[in-house]
């Protein structure tokens, strides 16, 4: 039962994180660039910098995240490495 | 002392250490050669990764790419690290989970098949060799770069030192050189990046100088960079030429191919727990993300740096460019190595550097009596020449050429491994010889290690003349067949033996047939390379992730009316799925 819910909880996170994934790349960054270069900040227009700067950022606090997350999804599960010994 | 002597030194100290770290961790066991034991520690296993990807072409061409193609250049910064989100949260914990050697192992096993597996070993090495060549070549012309020696020596120097650690260490003596290869080449990006960021605006970070203000002119960089490239021409340096569509499929089979690439799958095999597993992919992401990050910056500042020096006046004014007979040092050095060239097409003695593609501004140039865009740069002049253009100290020059050779080598050393890994392991062990012994085995992985370094030796020197038209062919192979493979034997307990296969099968042939069709693999082109001809606009380059699609659709249809897998398959895929 620990098992079936830890991978269902598992892939609901991992739903979330591929949404975000998706939104910044390939919306932010290609299909969505144009309309947000109309916007500037700090000397970038904001769909270039999502393609050559942010979506690397976002990516990175995502696996952060997911890692931290499933750490923590692990012990509330019960199915640490550590505890039980499997 | 001299540059080169500088170099040499600086070179010669870097290779001391790799040697000095393969005799200090030589494998014992099939363990420690394919998986170093399984005791790397996860922030070490993340700067291990990052070497290993990080190739030549990363270090050398990426920012020099990005450089000339402006916005168009973001599909290899979002691809080339947008991976590794798919890595850590759909393939890496998992494979790990399952605790075996080799990713066919995985295949083989989780579709009860050695022909799954064969396939699966197939596609592996046809990836990892079109790679590896381009690794060898790029130590080739480092070294013939800045050490005035002959590429042939430059790679057998090479071949050397990646012979002492990758069939004496196996995986665990790669680890460790990787770590420091890491080391080695994140220093040497960042350091020239850093001085060029300060000298044009000020700024000392290169991701925020990129956003920042010229010096002069209050100007921020982006701005005057989109400025002067357009009137010269060229297209605006944030805007892209490609199709939005193509752009968007480029993105994503590079994306999906950096997850189905073997090698660097199978770093993730060599932490001690599932959570290090995830954890090492985002530490991996972290130290990869510090270089591609900075590249961008690097293109963008480099662009302008050689686009002012050329045009240092206003367009169109007759004193406006450079005088040929006053060209800076670098452009002698950068010159004589063939990667800068000049031709006097209007025979003023001065040097025009614009886009005479562009029909608009023919006009305009002709009537400023140019005849044609008079300069030819390399785009790895840009990594490469940039201390020079900067005018940074020696020691900076000498430290790239480290770094370059660092990129390469750690990169080819993770390619032969997982080539010798899946010829010792799945081949000769797993499908001819089950009942070879452990000391055999690691006898038999050892030597195909050693001829896999004589065959990348011979590509390197010889290089096939498609090598730049199989790069694309190699990403395109792994999004197409490996990485459907595995997630599906993750997340799906129907997919059986025959859709695996089919699937496989489905999605190398239509993306080796898509590509040789527009590229011409040891025959012509059928057709040709232009995007009319293409389907629904997308380029040969992205269609990797066609195969993907096609891949998935084949398996499940398959999968659907054949029998199910047998009972062994769900109980695999529970157990892996839970730490």
């Amino acid at each position: 039962m620990n098992k079936r819910s830890h991978w269902q909880a598992n892939l609901r996170l991992v739903a979330g994180c591929l949404g975000v994934w998706f939104v910044v790349s390939f919306g932010c960054g290609v299909l969505f660039v144009d309309v947000l270069n109309r916007v500037t900040f700090g000397g970038f227009k904001l769909g270039f910098w999502f393609a050559q700067q942010g979506s690397m950022y976002v990516f990175l606090a995502l696996v952060f995240y997911y890692a931290a997350r499933m750490a923590a999804m692990d012990r509330e599960h019960g199915v640490d490495e550590d505890d039980a010994g499997a | 002392m001299s540059l080169e002597l500088l170099t040499y030194v600086v070179v010669g100290l870097s290779f001391a250490l790799y040697v000095g770290i393969a005799f200090r961790t030589r494998a014992g066991s099939t363990g420690d050669f394919y998986v170093a034991g399984k005791h790397v520690h996860p922030v070490a296993n993340g700067m291990a990764t990052a070497a290993d990807w990080m190739s030549a072409a990363s270090f050398i061409s990426m920012a020099g790419i990005i450089a000339f193609l402006g916005y168009d250049g973001s599909v290899y910064l979002m691809g080339w690290t947008g991976g590794y989100v798919l890595l850590a949260l759909l393939l890496a914990p998992y494979l790990r989970r399952f605790g075996k050697f080799t990713v066919p192992e995985f295949i083989g096993e989780r579709y009860y098949s050695d022909a799954a597996r064969v396939v699966a070993v197939i596609c592996l090495i046809v990836i990892s060799f079109t790679y590896v060549a381009g690794q060898m070549r790029g130590v080739g012309i480092v070294f013939s770069r800045f050490l005035n020696v002959d590429i042939g020596v430059g790679l057998l120097i090479g071949m050397g030192v990646v012979f002492c650690y990758a069939v004496l260490g196996g995986m665990k003596g790669i680890t460790y050189t990787q770590v420091a290869q890491y080391c080695v080449l994140i220093f040497a990006y960042t350091v020239p990046a850093v001085f060029i960021s300060l000298q044009v605006t000020g700024v000392a970070v290169p991701q925020l100088a990129f956003g920042s203000e010229v010096e002069a002119g209050g100007e921020h960089l982006l701005t005057k960079l989109d400025r002067i490239v357009t009137d010269l021409g060229f297209s605006a340096y944030t805007d892209g030429e490609k199709a939005t569509v193509d752009v968007f499929f480029i993105t994503f089979a590079l994306m999906v191919g950096t997850a189905g690439l073997p090698h660097v799958i199978v770093r993730f095999f060599t932490v001690p727990k599932v959570r290090d597993a995830r954890a090492s992919a985002a530490w991996a992401l972290l130290f990869i993300a510090l270089l591609y990050t900075t590249a961008p910056a690097v293109g963008a500042l480099a662009r302008l740096n050689l686009t002012t020096t050329i045009q240092h006046g206003p367009v169109g004014a007759p004193d406006g460019n450079l005088r040929y007979d006053e060209r800076p040092q670098w452009f002698r050095t950068w010159e004589d190595t063939g990667l800068l060239a000049f031709e006097d097409k209007n025979g003023d003695g001065r040097v025009q550097y614009y886009n005479d593609q562009n029909p608009d501004f023919a006009a305009t140039a002709e009537g400023f009596g140019w005849r044609g865009n008079e300069l030819q740069a390399d785009r790895d002049i840009i990594v490469l020449a940039n201390p020079e253009i900067a005018g940074l100290p020696d020691w900076v020059i000498a430290l790239v050429a480290a770094g370059g050779i660092a990129a390469a080598l750690s990169t080819a050393a993770g390619l032969l491994l997982v080539i010798s890994a899946a010829i010792s392991h799945d081949l000769a062990k797993g499908v001819l010889a089950r009942r070879m012994s452990e000391r055999r085995e690691l006898l038999v992985g050892r030597i195909s290690a050693a001829c896999a370094i004589l065959v990348a030796g011979h590509l390197g020197y010889n290089p096939p003349g498609f090598v730049a038209e199989v790069v694309a062919l190699a990403f395109g192979l792994a999004a197409a067949s490996l990485f459907p493979a595995i997630l599906l034997g993750i997340f799906s307990t129907r997919v059986n033996k025959p859709g695996a296969i089919a699937g496989m099968l489905a999605g190398l042939l239509f993306t080796i047939g898509y590509i040789v069709c527009f590229k011409g693999v040891f025959v012509a082109p059928f057709l040709p390379n232009e995007p009319e001809h293409w389907l629904l606009g997308i380029s040969p380059e992205g269609i990797g992730g066609v195969g993907m699609l096609l891949n998935f659709a084949v398996a499940f249809t398959v999968s659907a009316v054949t029998a199910r897998p047998p009972d062994s398959v769900p109980a695999l895929v529970r157990r892996i799925r839970t730490p």
